[in-house]
């Protein structure tokens, strides 16, 4: 896509990995500026939790809760530092109550990563259950939203998404479905 | 320490002498409820940023704030209550050691707001023998009002996070703060420097 290659950063990729899905996001985020994030980990997630690690641009660091990281988020934002948070599905599902009582009513540019469970091979009954209470959610309180199924979309739809988030001081989040990063199935 | 050595104080006058003390734009943020109405009634300030919501999240806002602007220090004010909701931010914070970060706990043992029902912790746990046990191990029961002021003294130029302890009556809130979210933040970033009134 054009518009991805005009945006690629002047860094040196590392080998193959930053035209991987974790590579893209990571570039992303250093290119926009996010450089505290908090996550509660997921399986899939790893590749881009250890990278982050890695990097010393980033602070990253899990927390207890999704909750306590979208208030660190918040606390970050209103100090003028840049974060974003990553989760699982049944982690957003824990997060209705501080997007409806934090987020959107004081206008934070809250960024969300979500690594998309409950479909698309789902082995587990319970997850396949709160991956459907995601969406709805999002859509009651009328919230940016993006499902990311692409390598070849996901840098595009992040870096706007990010950049929109942040100019209109409104939450989104980023869907990163099984068709993008593989998924979790159960001889995994 | 055991709380039973410990004064019953008043949240509004405990608040009011933080306040007095701060001379440094540092930043407060207010817990949900009773802790903020008093924060607001003791004087707003432009550092001061005002929870509507979610409960429990005092002390994370406060970290992220900490993290942002590590030149500042940074106070979280927060009920026993609200505190239970989110133990797991107190190791957080203890793994992430800030130096800037001073959290105080509001403890009536009671959810004074929604009718004085006694909390889960009321009459078997010690607030901060839980959050040394979290790794906090700068947690201190303020003794009384001077004692309060003179911990938050030292915690002004503590090398690690500080959490002070307060045992307070179930007296209500002495204020109402005007529910504003956006004009709350926006305020809260210009004390902090972040932006400038258009």
């Amino acid at each position: 896509m054009a518009i991805a290659e005009q945006q690629t950063p002047p860094q040196v990729a590392q080998g193959s990995s930053d035209k991987s899905w974790h590579g893209i996001v990571l570039q992303t985020l250093k290119r926009n500026e996010i450089s505290l994030i908090p996550y509660v980990p997921d399986r899939v997630l790893t590749p881009l939790i250890k990278n982050l690690h890695a990097d010393p641009y980033f602070t990253t660091f899990a927390t207890a809760r999704e909750e306590e990281a979208v208030g660190i988020v918040s606390g970050a934002w209103m100090g003028g530092r840049k974060a974003a948070v990553l989760m699982q599905t049944s982690g957003f599902a824990t997060l209705a109550n501080v997007l409806a009582s934090l987020a959107v009513p004081y206008q934070i540019p809250l960024i969300m990563f979500v690594s998309e469970r409950g479909t698309l091979g789902e082995f587990n009954y319970g997850q396949s259950l709160v991956c459907r209470t995601m969406r709805p959610v999002l859509d009651s309180l009328a919230l940016e939203h993006h499902t990311i199924t692409r390598l070849d979309e996901l840098e595009f739809i992040a870096d706007r998404s990010i950049k929109q988030a942040v100019t209109t001081q409104a939450p989104v989040a980023l869907i990163l479905n099984p068709l993008l990063t593989g998924g979790k199935t159960f001889d995994k | 320490m055991n709380t039973r050595n410990t004064k019953v104080m008043n949240r509004f006058d405990v608040t009011s002498r933080l306040i007095a003390k701060l001379k440094h734009q540092e930043a407060v943020v207010g817990g949900i409820g009773n802790t903020n109405f008093d924060l607001w009634a003791a004087g707003h300030r432009p550092q001061n940023f005002y929870m509507l919501g979610s409960m429990g999240l005092a002390f994370p806002i406060a970290l992220g704030v900490a993290l942002a602007q590590p030149d500042r220090r940074v106070f979280a004010l927060e009920g026993d209550g609200s505190l239970l909701m989110q133990l797991g931010a107190l190791s957080t914070i203890a793994a992430l050691k800030p130096n800037n970060l001073i959290m105080i706990v509001m403890d009536n043992g009671i959810y004074q707001i929604t009718g004085a029902q006694p909390t889960p912790a009321a009459n078997v746990a010690d607030i901060v023998a839980i959050a040394t046990g979290s790794g906090l191990a700068n947690s201190t029961w303020a003794a009384d009002e001077e004692d309060f002021e003179r911990l938050v003294d030292e915690a002004m130029s503590a090398s690690g996070p500080s959490l002070i302890a307060v045992r307070i009556d179930d007296k209500p809130g002495v204020g109402a703060t005007r529910r504003d979210p956006v004009q709350i933040r926006e305020r809260f970033m210009h004390g902090l420097g972040v932006r400038q009134p258009l």
